[in-house]
This record gives C-alpha cells, sequence and structure tokens, in this order.
C-alpha cells in the first residue's frame, strides 16, 4: 500500500460514491457523503505523510509513461491543495448535510429549493474533479477535469432555483466555457509544437519563441476568466453570492483555486523561464487593481453573502502580486506565501460563507440591516466570522497573516513599497467591511420576528474551518516544510538575463 | 441613440481586437514546421501492445483511458445537471409524439433495427478501423430520439432504477476494470496485455449504452422517462 | 503553406467569430451557437494540425482529444440549454438582464 493507492482513492472514492447514491437513490445519502469525508481525510494524510517522507510520486496510469499516457503527480503545492480540499470538503458535507435536512422541514420552503438527492451526486463528482485536477501531470488532462469542475459547479449553483441565481449561472458558464476554449486552443498549439501534453516534457523542451508565447497567453488568459482576475471578475459576485449555502464556500474556497493552481503551475513549472518580466508585472498591476476595487465594492454592499463575494475578488488579487514578485530575488518567499494564502483563503472564506448561510437560514434574508444585534444570539456563529475576518484581513495570528506576511517581506525585500503598500491597504479595506458587519451583529438587539432555529452542525462547521485558518498561523513549519518538495526554479531565472 | 452608439463603438472595438487576436495566433500557426511527428510513431510503436489495431482506440481506451473514463463522468454529470434543472421536463417532445405521422412510423420501423445493427457493427470495429463505444452510442442514442418523435413510447417502460442503472453501467464498468487491473498490475487502467482487447470491448459495450442513453435523456431535459406534458410543477415558483 | 495551416488558420478564424459572437449577440441561444463555433474551430485547429506527419498517417492522439472535446462541448451545450430553458420557463427571458447582481 503505497502513495499511488492514495492518489488514485482520492479521485475515485467520490466518484464511486456519487454512483452509489445515485443508482440507489438510498435516503442516507448524508451518511455517505459523510463516510467519504472521513476515508478521504484518511487517504489525504496518507499521501501527505509519503510525501513528507519519500519526496514528489508520479504515477503513470495504465502503465503509460508520458508523452503517451497521462501521469499522475503529487507534490509539495498539491498535496497543500489536496489537504485544502478536504478540510473545505468535509466541513462542508457536514454543513451540507444539516442545512439540506433541515431545508425539508422548513416550512418556507418552496419547490424550487434544492433537494438533498440532487445535490450530492453532483457535490461528489465536483470534489472527485477537484482532486483529479491538483493531482493531473497532463495539460489536457487539466482540461476535461476544469470542465467537470465547472459544470458540476453551475449545476450546483442553479440548485437555488431562484431567477437571479439561474441568471448567475448562466454568465458563469458562457464565462468559464470562453475561457476553456480559450485554454484548449493554447494546448493545440503547444501540442503541435512540441508532440507533448505532459507538463514535465514541456517544462524540458519549452523555448521562447511566437508560437510559446501566444500558447501561453492563450492558456493564461483563460484561465484568469475562470480564475475571475480584475477586470474578469464580472461573473463573479452574482454566482457566488446566489449560490445555495453550503455552495457558495465551495465554489470561492475551492473552485476558483482549481484554475489559479493551473495558472501557478503553467506560469511557475514549464513557461517561467520564457515569460517576459513585463508579463508578470502586469498580472501583479491587476492584482492590485482588483485588490483595491474588490475591497471598495465590499464595503459598498447591503447584501453579506455579495459583500463576501467581492471579497473573493480583492482576495484573488493577492494571488496574482506573485507573479511580478517572483521575477525577482525575493521570489520565493512571495512564492511560498502565495501558495499558503490560497489554502488560508480558502479555510477563511468557506467558514465565512457558511456562517452566512447559517445566519441567512436563521433570519430569511442576508440583507445587512436585518442581521442587527444577531450576534448576541448567536455568539459562536459570530466568533467563526470574527476568526475568518482575521485571516481575511492578515493579522496574526492566522494563516493569512503568515500568508500576506511572506508576501510583504518578499515586496519590501525587493524594494517595491508600492506592492506593500497595496498588500498594507488591502488589509485596512478588509477590516471595514468585515468590522462592518461584525458591528451590526453585535449591536443592541432589535426583538426579530419568526426565526428559525438553526441546526447545531450549522453552527460547529464553520468554527471548525476558522479554527484551522488560527491553527494554519501558529504551526506553520508542516506546511513550508511541504510546500518546499517539488518547488518550482524560481532562483534560476535570477541567474538569467 | 446614446445607447446604440455605445453598442456600436463597442462591438468595433471588440471586433478589431479579436481579429488581432486571430491573426496573431494565425501568424502564430504559419511559423509552424510543415511536418511533425507528434506522437504518431510513439502510438503506432507501442499498438502492438494496446489490444487494438486502430490507433485512435488505442489512445482512447489504453494510452489515455483514464482521460475517456472523466470524460464519460462528464457526460452523466450533464445529465444529472439536466436532471436537476429541468427534471424531465419536455414540452416539444409531448407535442411531437401526439402527432403520430404515420410516414414517419414506417420509416423508423424500418431504420430502427438497421441503426441498432449498424451501432452494434461500429462498436465491434471500433478495435481495428474508424468506430468505438462514441459513434456506437451516437448512432444508438439518435434511434432512441428518432423512437421518441415517432411516437413510439417505449422510455415509459423503462423502470426508475433501469433509467439509473443504464446511464452509468458505462462508468461503473470503467472504474471496476481499472480497479481490477490496480490491484492486478499495481497500477490504475494498466490492462494485463494478453487481455487488453476482451477488457476494452468489456469497457466499451456498456459504456456505448450508456452514452446512448445518457444523450436521449439529455435530449429529454435529463430523464429517460419524460411526463409528457407541460407539468404545473415549476409554474408556481417565484421569481 | 500546406493545406494542414491553411485548415488550422480556419480554425482560428471561426474560433475568433465564435469569441466575437459569445460577447456581442444578445439573445441566449445565439451565445450558445457561438460557444459551440468556438469550440468547432479549436477542435478544427487540431485536426488540421494532426495531419502534418510524413507518413501521411494522421496522428491519433489529437483525435482521440477531439474526440474528448466533442463530448465534452455536449455535455456543456446541454447544460447551457437547460439552464436556459428554465429561466426561460420561470421567467420568460431569452437573454441575459443587463444587472441583476443585487
Amino acid at each position: 500500500m503505497d502513495a499511488e493507492w492514495a492518489m488514485t482513492g482520492l479521485i475515485m472514492v467520490p466518484l464511486a460514491a456519487a454512483i452509489v447514491v445515485y443508482v440507489t437513490a438510498t435516503r442516507f445519502v448524508a451518511a455517505w457523503g459523510v463516510a467519504v469525508a472521513m476515508i478521504q481525510t484518511g487517504l489525504t494524510f496518507w499521501l501527505t505523510r509519503s510525501i513528507l517522507q519519500s519526496g514528489p510520486v508520479q504515477v503513470p496510469l495504465g502503465g503509460w509513461e508520458a508523452p503517451l499516457g497521462i501521469p499522475l503527480y503529487a507534490d509539495g503545492i498539491s498535496v497543500l491543495m489536496l489537504i485544502m480540499t478536504t478540510l473545505v470538503g468535509a466541513t462542508s458535507t457536514c454543513y451540507a448535510a444539516a442545512y439540506f435536512s433541515a431545508l425539508q422541514h422548513d416550512p418556507r420552503r418552496s419547490s424550487s429549493q434544492p433537494t438533498i438527492q440532487t445535490f450530492w451526486p453532483l457535490w461528489l463528482i465536483l470534489w472527485s474533479a477537484l482532486n483529479a485536477l491538483f493531482l493531473s501531470a497532463d495539460v489536457f488532462n487539466l482540461y476535461v477535469t476544469l470542465e467537470l469542475i465547472t459544470i458540476s459547479a453551475v449545476a450546483l449553483i442553479g440548485l437555488a432555483g431562484k431567477a437571479q441565481a439561474l441568471v448567475a449561472a448562466i454568465r458563469y458558464l458562457f464565462a468559464a466555457l470562453m475561457g476553456s476554449l480559450f485554454y484548449l486552443l493554447g494546448v493545440a498549439l503547444l501540442y503541435s509544437t512540441y508532440g507533448t501534453v505532459s507538463w514535465h516534457l514541456l517544462a524540458e523542451t519549452v523555448q521562447a519563441d511566437v508560437l510559446t508565447w501566444c500558447a501561453a497567453s492563450l492558456m493564461i488568459i483563460g484561465l484568469l476568466l475562470k480564475t475571475a482576475l480584475f477586470p474578469l471578475h464580472f461573473w463573479l459576485p452574482a454566482a457566488h453570492a446566489n449560490a445555495p449555502a453550503p455552495v457558495s464556500g465551495l465554489l470561492s474556497g475551492l473552485v476558483l483555486k482549481a484554475s489559479f493552481f493551473m495558472i501557478l503551475r503553467l506560469w511557475f513549472y514549464v513557461f517561467h523561464p520564457v515569460m517576459p518580466v513585463s508579463a508578470g508585472w502586469m498580472l501583479s498591476v491587476l492584482g492590485s487593481a482588483a485588490i483595491l476595487w474588490g475591497s471598495i465594492q465590499a464595503i459598498r454592499q447591503q447584501r453579506v453573502k455579495l459583500m463576501i463575494a467581492y471579497s473573493t475578488v480583492a482576495q484573488v488579487g493577492y494571488l496574482f502580486l506573485v507573479f511580478g514578485l517572483a521575477c525577482e530575488p525575493m521570489g520565493m518567499l512571495a512564492w511560498r506565501g502565495t501558495a499558503y494564502l490560497a489554502f488560508a483563503h480558502a479555510c477563511a472564506k468557506a467558514a465565512a460563507f457558511m456562517v452566512a448561510g447559517s445566519l441567512m437560514y436563521m433570519v430569511g434574508s442576508d440583507l445587512l440591516d436585518r442581521w442587527e444585534g444577531i450576534g448576541r444570539r448567536e455568539p459562536k456563529l459570530i466568533f467563526a466570522l470574527a476568526l475568518a475576518g482575521v485571516s481575511l484581513m492578515g493579522l496574526p495570528p492566522s494563516a493569512g497573516f503568515i500568508a500576506k506576511w511572506l508576501l510583504l517581506n518578499a515586496a519590501i525585500g525587493n524594494g517595491r513599497w508600492e506592492v506593500a503598500a497595496v498588500i498594507v491597504l488591502g488589509g485596512l479595506l478588509a477590516a471595514v467591511y468585515m468590522f462592518r458587519i461584525i458591528g451590526v451583529s453585535l449591536s443592541s438587539a432589535v426583538p426579530m420576528p419568526e426565526t428559525m432555529p438553526i441546526p447545531r452542525m450549522m453552527r460547529w462547521a464553520p468554527l471548525v474551518l476558522a479554527m484551522v485558518v488560527i491553527v494554519g498561523g501558529i504551526v506553520t513549519t508542516e506546511p513550508i516544510r511541504l510546500l518546499e518538495i517539488g518547488a518550482p526554479p524560481i532562483a534560476a531565472r535570477e541567474v538569467a538575463p | 441613440m446614446k445607447e446604440a452608439w455605445r453598442g456600436i463603438t463597442s462591438m468595433t472595438i471588440g471586433g478589431v481586437l479579436i481579429a488581432a487576436l486571430v491573426g496573431i495566433v494565425s501568424y502564430a500557426i504559419w511559423t509552424l514546421p510543415a511536418q511533425s511527428v507528434g506522437l504518431a510513431d510513439a502510438a503506432a510503436a507501442e499498438l502492438e501492445r494496446s489490444g487494438v489495431s486502430n490507433p485512435v482506440t488505442s489512445v482512447l481506451l489504453n494510452y489515455r483511458a483514464y482521460d475517456t473514463l472523466l470524460e464519460i463522468t462528464v457526460l452523466w454529470l450533464a445529465v444529472l445537471a439536466a436532471m436537476v434543472l429541468v427534471g424531465g421536463w419536455s414540452t416539444g417532445v409531448g407535442q411531437i409524439s401526439e402527432t403520430q405521422n404515420p410516414v414517419l412510423r414506417g420509416l423508423v420501423r424500418l431504420l430502427t433495427p438497421l441503426m441498432i445493427l449498424i451501432s452494434g457493427y461500429l462498436l465491434w470495429v471500433g478495435g481495428h478501423a474508424p468506430g468505438g463505444a462514441f459513434q456506437a452510442g451516437a448512432v444508438l442514442g439518435s434511434a432512441g430520439v428518432l423512437l421518441v418523435l415517432a411516437g413510439v413510447d417505449w422510455t415509459r417502460k423503462v423502470p426508475p432504477w433501469g433509467e439509473r442503472v443504464l446511464l452509468t453501467m458505462g462508468l461503473t464498468t470503467f472504474m471496476i476494470v481499472g480497479l481490477g487491473d490496480m490491484l492486478l498490475q499495481g497500477v490504475f487502467l494498466e490492462y494485463p496485455p494478453e487481455y487488453a482487447k476482451w477488457l476494452i470491448l468489456v469497457i466499451e459495450a456498456p459504456s456505448g449504452l450508456s452514452i446512448a442513453a445518457a444523450l436521449i435523456a439529455l435530449f429529454l431535459g435529463g430523464r429517460l422517462r419524460c411526463r409528457h406534458m407541460m407539468s404545473d410543477q415549476m409554474s408556481d415558483e417565484g421569481v | 503553406m500546406t493545406y494542414a495551416t491553411l485548415y488550422a488558420i480556419c480554425g482560428v478564424v471561426l474560433f475568433g467569430i465564435g469569441f466575437y459572437g459569445t460577447v456581442f449577440c444578445r439573445h441566449l441561444i445565439r451565445k450558445v451557437m457561438a460557444v459551440n463555433l468556438m469550440g468547432a474551430g479549436v477542435f478544427l485547429v487540431m485536426i488540421a494540425l494532426a495531419a502534418r506527419t510524413p507518413s501521411g498517417a494522421p496522428d491519433p492522439v489529437p483525435h482521440a482529444m477531439v474526440l474528448t472535446g466533442i463530448v465534452v462541448a455536449v455535455s456543456a451545450t446541454a447544460l447551457m440549454l437547460a439552464l436556459i430553458r428554465r429561466l426561460h420557463h420561470q421567467t420568460g427571458l431569452t437573454e441575459l438582464p443587463e444587472q441583476m447582481e443585487h
């Protein structure tokens, strides 16, 4: 029993469970979901241990090595992403189980609201596809997994059933499909030049010519559209805010990270030697714009879920600062910080969306005005929101603080004061919108008409996830050591002219 | 007026930008060498061991079988999504079925057995010539759609569990074979070379049926068993 | 300039037309068709460039990828149509409203 069983299992277990749940139409779907969550936790733990002991693993599926076959590949960053998926996925599973069973007894429920049976196969396929994406070493296979993710994500938004959600889902789907096709055209050009779709082999042979540059641009632009980097974020707020409560967190936490992980992979493992420095800085400038624009929009919103969604636009901006910073001597710090930020943001944002979902279920609305005094009735949830907010603002002790601290060090170390200023300003703006929510919810209580009791799991799941973010700010040596395994050759760039 | 002008301006600018994009990519393709082997030779060299003699099938079901497994998942996922969103509600089909055009019925009566035969042939021939599970599934699926259009209400007779089994049997078989290989050979989907031909056929046959079922289900709005008239279930929803 | 490059460039032009349509067409069904045109363009590029082998027998790997791509495109189209039908049934809309964020 070794790493390849864990890798195959991470992809196949949710998929098999999706089939079983669908075919048997069992009433105990939630139990299956929780069982999958437990198995995934075990497999992730096992794979992490194996990677920490013996370095990156490659599994040639079907026994065919690249370029003919499709290998699975796990290194430090992909394992960090898998841990992120498992943590957010497992808590969301428990949350969803409680949410959907509560919804069935909800008197306000209309026929358009999602039922438990339809959610589970879609979510389990999404889970399987996310793991498949983080483990893939083949740029065409990445396209297929990305499409699986898109289609299941859009269907999950459509579960909400309201016209707003449908419009948001359609807009998201068109944007995502355009993005995928740009990516696929890039893959076609790469294959016709280099005769391979394995990114390991591409990294060895890649040259600086028009065709490579063109292919890289098409792929990255397509993925930027899917990652919603400003100004391509137009689809994100509505899609994430109007999704059902357990789905919003998955979208902001995990689905965005999938396409971002692909950009990170392609940029730093394949195209880094041939990309002009200016292209990296262009992404960083867009990232800075995203931080400011997203934060200001978040402050202006009246609906809490929209605030959190715009906060995602801003936090995605932070992830793109690395592309400029990595061109300079302190690049490695920025790379580590960014990978860790992706992890921190996933947990914090999923927790925030879960809190918003619980309170929205309780009050029946996510308008901030309706939340006055809610914190006195639900202290646990507001505490979880505050913890998540600490990470989003980048305050210690939290994983978000460590990540932003690394980014800040890289910026200052390289003498990029303007980037450092944006990082700090983004944190301050995040404080404004987080304190606005928390402030309103802790204000003196107004008597609330007809609220729904929140199931216990809908309080605990976000709290657990928020605690993870805090623990991630205290226990940092292991994650950083993990990121060292199979880290990209950023340092090599410093020697090149 | 102002709106219209803004529209025209953005469309012109967009058009110019897209034309520039097309120009750059076309130029890049122009710079490609006229000849390139790609993986053709590598694929041909291993063809002996792949269990089939049609190179495309060998890529689809042996070298890159994992892609195909995910792709069958995508198709099933689309059916699930359509079922969630539309719920098998399908007005158009109901109306057509009621007209019962005798010419169409006669034609379909002639065509259906032929199409089933052709789809079986395509499935078998995929091993050494163009064909395979997808082509077979597409032909079988269109036969099923034609039957529905002609008013032959065969999908009503499919029990609910039968529908679910039909839609997933390809994927299930694929995964069982893959895991079986893993137990025997140590790697997911690594067929023992001497059984490769038969294992590929074992995967392809149920996959073809599942693909056909999925295509019919997509046509009928996510369910094989469609309700005929527009039901009122969905019209009471809030906007 | 060979036939293969000519076809591939045709594919890129189709991709561009499809992209324009996806961005600027208002009616949702037209958008669906435009996205499919983009996809067809990419598939044409892949198939055309696979024909450049010296032996004349085309490279099977892009062919298999296009088959996979077609199935993905079918699934995505089905999802688009399902969403559009649902939206139309629920609201009577055939176009996306300008702003429905809030």
